[in-house]
Formats: structure tokens, C-alpha cells, sequence
């Protein structure tokens, strides 16, 4: 057999991985146009900041999209704290060894949960147990179990990314370790951190299996973290299968859709602003 | 107190110290003392100890697992491993500049002021005066007084050698600890930083690591000659370069090996 010539491979090749790159895009794009085309008929003032009516056949979805924010909310802010500080911990305070190993190992293992196990641990555990019964709170503290390993493992690599010399420098003027963490490595690595906590709302704003089980599926509007409230996405799930309402269906995935891509592009926004001014 | 063989004070003395990683040596029984207010050359090929010495000096080795020391290292006549010894004090009173110079990626002013906040110097004009009296004191400061609030990254490497030299210095140290600070730098920013160092011996103690021989010749009064971890002599610097009384000094300087 003659070997192909190394000009035409290289062709062939471009060719080839362009053709897999703009299959990635183009799913997307035809999952968030055909999801957006479908449900933007619908999204008008009423439907974004109305009351549900009949189980959510008519009216809007405010309660939905308060319950979202709200669980999103209470999940980062339970999740970035531990998240973070596991991170600066196993990166900067310690030295590699079984220990770090058994925790990143176990980090691993957690994220590798299915989302319906953790729903039924959550069940178990916050609504029934612990007595939060239905609740935000419940549903919050579950997904952040979900969330949690996945901000732990970027923001790992973040600060794993930063320069050793970088570190160099802060002790050497003087800095503690601590001062060397906040002054210089957490600046440097907040660019990685930061996608990862995006990615993270993604996952919150999107999940079901989890939060049917443990924040519940009520149509008012959380008045406190201990009342039940069902997200956009248990909404969207509930119309498909109990009244077939599929047009306010999709207007509810798309108003998703929408509001996760402008989290994405205010908080990219945010970071490009943070590194003009750092670097 | 310190016994002084001179007539200046002794500012940091080495007692037969000894340095290793792991199984392997870096510093054999090193004998030699730093005089108040004098530039002190430390020259030698690559792999001889230089550079340990200085990060034994400001304990920049404390991070590295596995290390054991013997002897004596006394800065100001107490030593730098005392247990009660204010680590990030020690640093900040031996200001250190690397040999590849490293600007944080923060504009110029915050890279001078982060050694100062972090002691607690918080109040603007007081950080002000300490940014410029820095950059004064290291030969930037017309270089650079219109865009101190712009990235230090964007600042050519003599700049950014100088601007090192400047954040070590905005620590308000007694000795710099300056290791090979001109490896990479074209002539003119040598001569820039060598002019600055001339300038900052009447105020600061200086130790200066350098693999340039002819630098060590140029700004130094005393210089110490290592190889392998071993200090092989360590005079005066005219004594060194016109009598070396060991034949491997005057080997290295003739250029026979290095």
C-alpha cells in the first residue's frame, strides 16, 4: 500500500476535525434555536411575571423563576465557601500523600453520583431526617452536594495553574501563607474558578432528578428557604408529563436557555474586565 | 556579642554552616561574614551553592521537604533558624531579588505595595511615597511615573529586573539578597542596575550573586568564591581578582573551567 502523501493527510486532516468542531457547534445551536424558535412565541411580560394558572396551562411562571434563582442562590453559596476552601486547602496547605489522595479520590467518587441517588440521600436525609421537609433549603443542600466536587476539581487546577515563582515573590515580601493565598495565588487563579462556578449555576438552574425529591414541586412563591418551590426546569419537566401543555413547555426551556446563556456572558464579561485590570 | 575581627560591624556571619537536600550537599562548612553597608560578591559556576546560601539566609528553603542543616547563620548576631525568629519578618528585612525577575501580574504600583500592605502599611500616601522613593532608589522612576497604575508585564525585562529590585526595596530592608539579578539583561540594563546598587550600599547591605566575574570585579568590596558547595576563598575584591591565593579561584577567573 503507498503512503499517503503528508500534504493531502494534512488536508484531509483539517478537513476532518473542522467537520467534528462545527458538529459540537452546530447541535448546540440547533438544540437552542429549535428549544427558543418553539418558545419565544409565548414569553411576553404576563408569562415572565404572572402567577400560574391550572397547574400552569396558562398564566406565567414567577414563582418558578424565583424558586430557581433562590435555590440556585443558597447552592452556590454553600458550595463555593466549602468548594474553594477544600481547594486552597489540598493545593497550598498541604503536601501530597494518602491523605490528599483519599480526598480527591473521594471528591472523584462524589462527583460520579448519579443526580437521582443524591435526590433519594437528600430525601432521606435533609427532608426527612433532619426535618427540612420540602424545601429549598433541602433542595439546595443537595445540589450543592452535586455541585461541590465539581467546583473543588477546577478550582484545583486553577490554582494548580498558578506560577510556583508566583508564590515565590509573596514570600519572599514578607507574606504569610495566607497572605500569599488571597494577595496573589486566588487573584491569578480566579479567571479558572469563576468558570468553573458558571458551569456550576448551569448545572443548578438545570437540575430535576435531584430537586423534585427534595425541594418539591409547590406553584407558590418560596416566601423563606424552608418553604417548598418548584424550579424552571421541575416545571418545565411537569408540564411535558402531567398536562401536555408543551408551547408554555417550551417557553419555560427557553426562558432557561436564555437566562443560563446571559449568566455565561455577564460573568465572562466580568472576568475579561478582572484580567484587563490584574494582568 | 559578635566578635569583630574589623573595624565594621559584622552584619551576617556563617559558623562552618552546612546545607543539604536530601543526600546531596549543597553548602559544606561555610565560614565567612557580611560587613555592615558593603557589597558582597558571591561568585562560582552554576551548581555551586550560591544560590542555597542566600535562601538559607531568608529561610526560602523552609518550604522544601526533606532538608538538613548544620553549623551556624547569624543575622545580627542571633541566628536565622531560632525558633522564635518572625519568619515573614526575617523576609521582609532581607529583601530578596531572583534571578529571573518575576512581575506579578498586577500593575506596577500594586507589585511595590504588596510587601508593605502585607505588614499593614494601608494609608495611600504612605504607600505613595514608599512606591516612589522604590522606584527612585532602583532607577525606574522616570521610566515608569506615568503609567504606575498600568501591568507590570507589559515592562521590558531590564524593567522588569529593576521593578524587582524596587519591590524588594519597598520592604525597607537591611541587606538585599540579590541572586544573579543581570543573567539575561543587555549591557545597558546591567550598567542601570549595577549604578543603582553603588548608589543603595551607604543604606543597605548588599549580597550579590552574580555569574557575571567581571560584575563581581566592577561594584564589589569583598567577594567569596564558591564551587561545589564548598567556599574556597573569600578576601577583598581586588585581592580576589589581582592575588587569588587558591589556584582554583584564579582557574575560574581566567576562564580554565565554569
Amino acid at each position: 500500500m503507498r503512503r499517503l502523501n503528508p500534504k493531502k493527510a494534512e488536508l484531509i486532516a483539517k478537513g476532518v476535525l473542522l467537520l467534528f468542531a462545527g458538529t459540537a457547534v452546530l447541535a448546540l445551536v440547533a438544540i437552542v434555536g429549535y428549544v427558543v424558535v418553539k418558545g419565544i412565541g409565548v414569553i411576553n411580560l404576563e408569562f415572565l411575571f404572572g402567577r400560574p394558572r391550572s397547574m400552569g396551562r396558562e398564566g406565567g411562571i414567577l414563582p418558578f423563576i424565583i424558586s430557581s434563582i433562590y435555590l440556585t442562590a443558597i447552592s452556590l453559596l454553600v458550595s463555593i465557601p466549602l468548594g474553594l476552601g477544600s481547594a486552597i486547602y489540598l493545593t497550598e496547605y498541604t503536601t501530597e500523600g494518602w491523605v490528599t489522595k483519599a480526598i480527591r479520590f473521594g471528591v472523584d467518587c462524589l462527583a460520579g453520583v448519579p443526580s437521582i441517588v443524591l435526590g433519594l440521600f437528600g430525601f432521606m436525609f435533609f427532608v426527612k431526617l433532619l426535618n427540612f421537609s420540602w424545601s429549598i433549603l433541602s433542595g439546595s443542600l443537595t445540589v450543592s452536594l452535586m455541585i461541590l466536587p465539581f467546583i473543588i476539581r477546577s478550582s484545583e487546577e486553577a490554582i494548580r495553574a498558578v506560577p510556583q515563582s508566583y508564590r515565590e515573590v509573596a514570600f519572599a515580601t514578607g507574606g504569610t501563607k495566607w497572605q500569599c493565598v488571597t494577595r496573589v495565588v486566588l487573584p491569578c487563579a480566579l479567571p479558572g474558578i469563576m468558570t468553573g462556578i458558571v458551569l456550576a449555576i448551569g448545572k443548578c438552574v438545570g437540575e430535576t432528578a435531584s430537586v423534585i425529591f427534595t425541594a418539591g414541586t409547590s406553584l407558590r412563591i418560596p416566601g423563606s428557604i424552608f418553604d417548598s418551590g418548584r424550579t424552571l426546569a421541575i416545571h418545565f419537566y411537569l408540564l411535558v408529563r402531567e398536562t401536555g401543555a408543551s408551547d408554555m413547555a417550551y417557553g419555560s426551556a427557553a426562558t432557561l436557555l436564555i437566562s443560563i446563556l446571559i449568566v455565561n456572558f455577564f460573568a465572562y464579561w466580568l472576568m475579561r474586565r478582572f484580567i484587563a485590570r490584574v494582568s | 556579642m559578635v566578635e569583630t575581627g574589623n573595624s565594621e560591624p559584622q552584619k551576617i556571619i556563617a559558623r562552618n554552616f552546612s546545607f543539604s537536600y536530601g543526600n546531596s550537599p549543597a553548602l559544606k562548612g561555610i565560614t565567612l561574614h557580611v560587613r555592615t553597608n558593603e557589597i558582597f560578591t558571591v561568585i562560582g559556576p552554576s551548581r555551586s551553592g550560591k544560590t542555597t546560601f542566600l535562601k538559607c539566609l531568608n529561610r526560602m528553603n523552609d518550604a522544601i521537604a526533606n532538608t538538613s542543616k548544620s553549623g551556624e547563620l547569624l543575622l545580627d548576631g542571633r541566628s536565622v533558624f531560632d525558633k522564635d525568629v518572625d519568619v515573614a519578618e526575617l523576609r521582609r528585612r532581607l529583601g530578596m531579588v531572583f534571578a529571573v525577575p518575576v512581575a506579578l501580574p498586577k500593575s506596577i504600583y500594586n507589585n511595590l505595595a504588596l510587601g508593605p500592605r502585607m505588614r499593614g502599611i494601608l494609608r495611600k500616601k504612605r504607600l505613595d511615597e514608599i512606591v516612589e522613593r522604590s522606584l527612585k532608589a532602583a532607577y525606574l522612576w522616570e521610566e515608569v511615573k506615568d503609567r504606575l497604575h498600568t501591568s507590570a508585564r507589559n515592562l521590558s525585562g531590564g524593567q522588569q529586573q529593576r521593578l524587582c529590585l524596587a519591590r524588594a526595596m519597598a520592604l525597607e530592608p537591611e541587606v538585599l539578597l540579590l541572586d544573579e539579578p543581570c543573567s539575561g539583561l543587555d549591557p545597558v540594563s546591567t550598567r542601570k542596575i549595577e549604578e543603582a546598587l553603588l548608589e543603595l550600599k551607604s543604606r543597605y547591605t548588599i549580597i550579590l550573586v552574580t555569574n557575571i566575574t567581571a560584575q563581581a570585579a566592577r561594584v564589589g568590596d569583598r567577594t567569596a568564591f564558591f564551587l561545589m558547595g564548598e567556599l574556597i576563598e573569600c578576601d577583598a575584591t581586588e585581592t580576589i581578582f589581582t592575588h587569588p591565593s587558591n589556584e582554583r579561584t584564579a582557574d575560574y577567573l581566567t576562564g580554565k573551567f565554569g
